[in-house]
């Protein structure tokens, strides 16, 4: 490295006043180049990116006019007698995000209070890893768990027990079989639970450790400070993990579509089977005829709006959280 | 004279005299209701382990059996009345994953990287514009992706379903997260060894390349093996667009398999529960080689920071 520029800047044999323009010109172009690929390549980057929701939007066309808002608030999805209604598929999603929230919430939160607080230092490190790589497990093997486990089990055992407990209450109600949308609601909550401890560890780990001690000096206990000083002040932080868990939620595709039921029915009871938008996207395309694939197409549009936005959400929270952090 | 006794009290002696003793009257409470809580934590921490340490010792006590030597050298194959038990293996699978997240690898490291360097090196609207959208495409459902190239490839032009279309799919994932991480690795490098190459006389490009690129490999490869490990594991975007085969072949462009399509394929049509229970060892072959990529973006990349220093 060091040897290149002293051959380059000694050349004996060019005259002296030729020398700037020499330098300058080849430098001028190199960076010109320089520039050109990097901009080059993050434009085919843009472009396609472009291109992706122009061909989603435009597929979805003939499906928007042949249904118009139906499409949205319809309620009945029969591909072979040309009707698109996805509120059944936006119901599924929302249920199924509600569950897997409301179980994986309160635990991940504690997880992460007990990663930061209670664990000793020395495992800190690799415990979090461990909780970074679940998150990395494919979402085809949490699937395949809850179809090839749970699912069995659950028809055997928890259904059952779950009506006899509550006397059918109102969401428990009715006949099951082995999927359902409390179980696709069950295994998204261990799916979103890695990036619910995860990020809201972060959150934790950076409360201002003055503000702990100030706490302490007050004669606080532990839980006083945990829960009025640390929980409170990494709030936003917290709120965007669980908004980005949300995200994950209500796009995760693979692993719903196989213990969901694909049933596309409006059912008040949670172990009657359903779907999602997500992923009827994966399993209704088989097969189909070019309406159905442009409804799909619809239902992807859908799918980005909610999704982007919920994510763009969590992570404007995430970077509201660390500028107050560095304040 | 007055008497010091005789003087009101200090309000403020009296207040923390009554402070503390609110205080001491409730710390028992307290302590008792914070040992509580932290117990709930500590269940909380035990019971979120155990589902975890659960899904993974399924895996290893389900599918570790499977894998043999035809595991990896045979091609599916269905039971046969003489042969019950023999069901192949998953080369189709194996190969077709090498093939398709090979492809895309090619495509998405020079795209992901040069992208990612420009986002490290300007600070104008279109680098903010491009970092936004780069969010925004990490966070979509994978499946959109699958469903893009099946419009524009197969329903626009008429392409046949093929092992590259997916290859395609899994560019548009591992381009942001490579840009993401690279840039981060770029913006590591110390400004000092820019100026440096600056006061040489060196060419922006050239300090690109020779200054700032390899200073940054640790992070330019965690980079890699992170979009790398993200890919594999992908199922939603293949099934629109790379059909399916049961014999192994090389060629991106016939219909191609993979292994988390073969796990999926596999439990959904399973003809019995014998092959329901095969794709238990595909799940564990899965689980290991994402986990291995992922690990290994944290250990090579501190490895090589250790060589340096």
């Amino acid at each position: 490295m060091s040897t290149e520029p002293t051959t380059e800047s000694a050349p004996p044999a060019v005259p002296e006043d030729r020398v700037p323009g020499r330098v300058k010109r080849p430098r001028a172009r190199s960076d010109g180049l320089y520039w050109g690929i990097l901009y080059g390549a993050t434009l085919v980057f843009v472009v396609v990116c472009v291109a992706f929701l122009v061909t989603l939007v435009t597929s979805s066309f003939s499906a928007w006019r042949h249904s118009g808002l139906g499409l949205i608030f319809g309620t009945t999805w029969n591909p072979d007698k040309e009707l698109y209604g996805a509120l059944p598929l936006l119901v599924g999603t929302l249920e199924t995000t509600i569950i897997a929230l409301v179980l994986a919430v309160p635990l991940g939160i504690l997880v992460a209070v007990a990663l930061v607080h209670l664990v000793p230092r020395r495992l800190r490190t690799p415990l979090s890893s461990f909780v970074e790589l679940l998150a990395a497990v494919p979402s085809v093997v949490f699937g395949g768990v809850g179809f090839l486990v749970l699912a069995p089990y659950f028809q055997q055992h928890f259904y059952p027990w779950l009506q006899s407990t509550t006397h059918s209450f109102y969401l428990f109600s009715g006949t099951f079989s082995t999927t359902s949308t409390l179980l696709a609601g069950i295994v998204l909550f261990v799916m979103v639970l890695p990036t619910i401890v995860a990020l809201s560890r972060d959150a934790i780990a950076t409360v201002p450790v003055e503000q702990v001690e100030g706490a302490m000096s007050l004669g606080a206990t532990k839980w006083q400070i945990l829960s009025r000083v640390v929980l409170p002040s990494s709030r936003t932080g917290i709120t965007g993990a669980v908004t980005l868990a949300a995200a994950r939620a209500l796009g995760e595709t693979i692993a719903v579509a196989m213990v969901i039921g694909n049933y596309f029915k409006i059912n008040h009871s949670l172990l009657s089977g359903g779907t999602t938008l997500a992923s009827a996207l994966a399993t209704q395309w088989d097969g189909a005829t070019s309406l159905t694939i442009s409804a799909l197409g619809a239902l992807a549009v859908i799918l980005i709006a909610i999704t982007a936005s919920v994510n763009y959400l969590g992570r404007a929270l995430l970077r509201r959280a660390s500028q107050g952090a560095l304040l | 004279m007055t008497n010091i006794g005789d003087l009101p009290a200090d309000p403020i002696i009296e207040r923390r005299a009554l402070i503390q003793a609110t205080a001491r009257s409730s710390l028992a409470r307290r302590n008792l209701v914070s040992r509580l809580m932290l117990g709930v934590c500590a269940l909380a921490f035990v019971v979120a382990g155990a589902v975890l340490i659960w899904i993974v010792a399924l895996l290893i006590s389900k599918g570790f059996h499977w894998i043999s030597k035809p595991f990896f050298t045979q091609d599916p194959q269905t039971p046969t009345v003489f042969q019950q038990n023999n069901l192949g293996g998953i080369r189709n699978a194996i190969w077709g994953s090498i093939v398709i997240d090979g492809i895309a690898l090619l495509i998405a490291i020079p795209v992901g990287l040069i992208a990612g360097h420009l986002l490290a090196e300007s600070e104008n609207s279109f680098a903010n514009a491009v970092r936004k959208t780069t969010e925004v495409m990490t966070g979509l459902p994978s499946i959109l992706f699958g469903i893009f190239v099946y419009e524009f490839m197969i329903i626009k032009f008429h392409y046949r379903f093929s092992g590259i279309l997916g290859s395609l799919a899994l560019v548009m994932i591992m381009v942001p997260v490579i840009m993401k991480a690279s840039e981060i690795a770029f913006r590591a490098v110390p400004h000092s060894l820019k100026e440096a190459g600056l006061s040489l006389g060196l060419s922006k490009g050239v300090i690109a390349a020779r200054i700032v690129t390899p200073a940054a490999v640790p992070g330019l490869l965690t980079a890699v093996l992170l979009a790398m490990s993200r890919a594999v594991g992908e199922t939603a975007p293949l099934i629109w667009v790379i059909g399916n085969n049961y014999v192994a072949t090389w060629s991106p462009y016939k219909q191609q398999s993979a292994i988390p399509i073969s796990i999926y394929n596999g439990l959904l049509g399973a003809a019995s529960p014998l092959q329901q229970d095969y794709a238990w060892g595909s799940a564990l072959f899965l689980v290991v080689v994402v986990l291995f990529l992922n690990l290994g973006s944290r250990f090579l990349a501190a490895f090589l920071r250790r060589e340096r220093h």
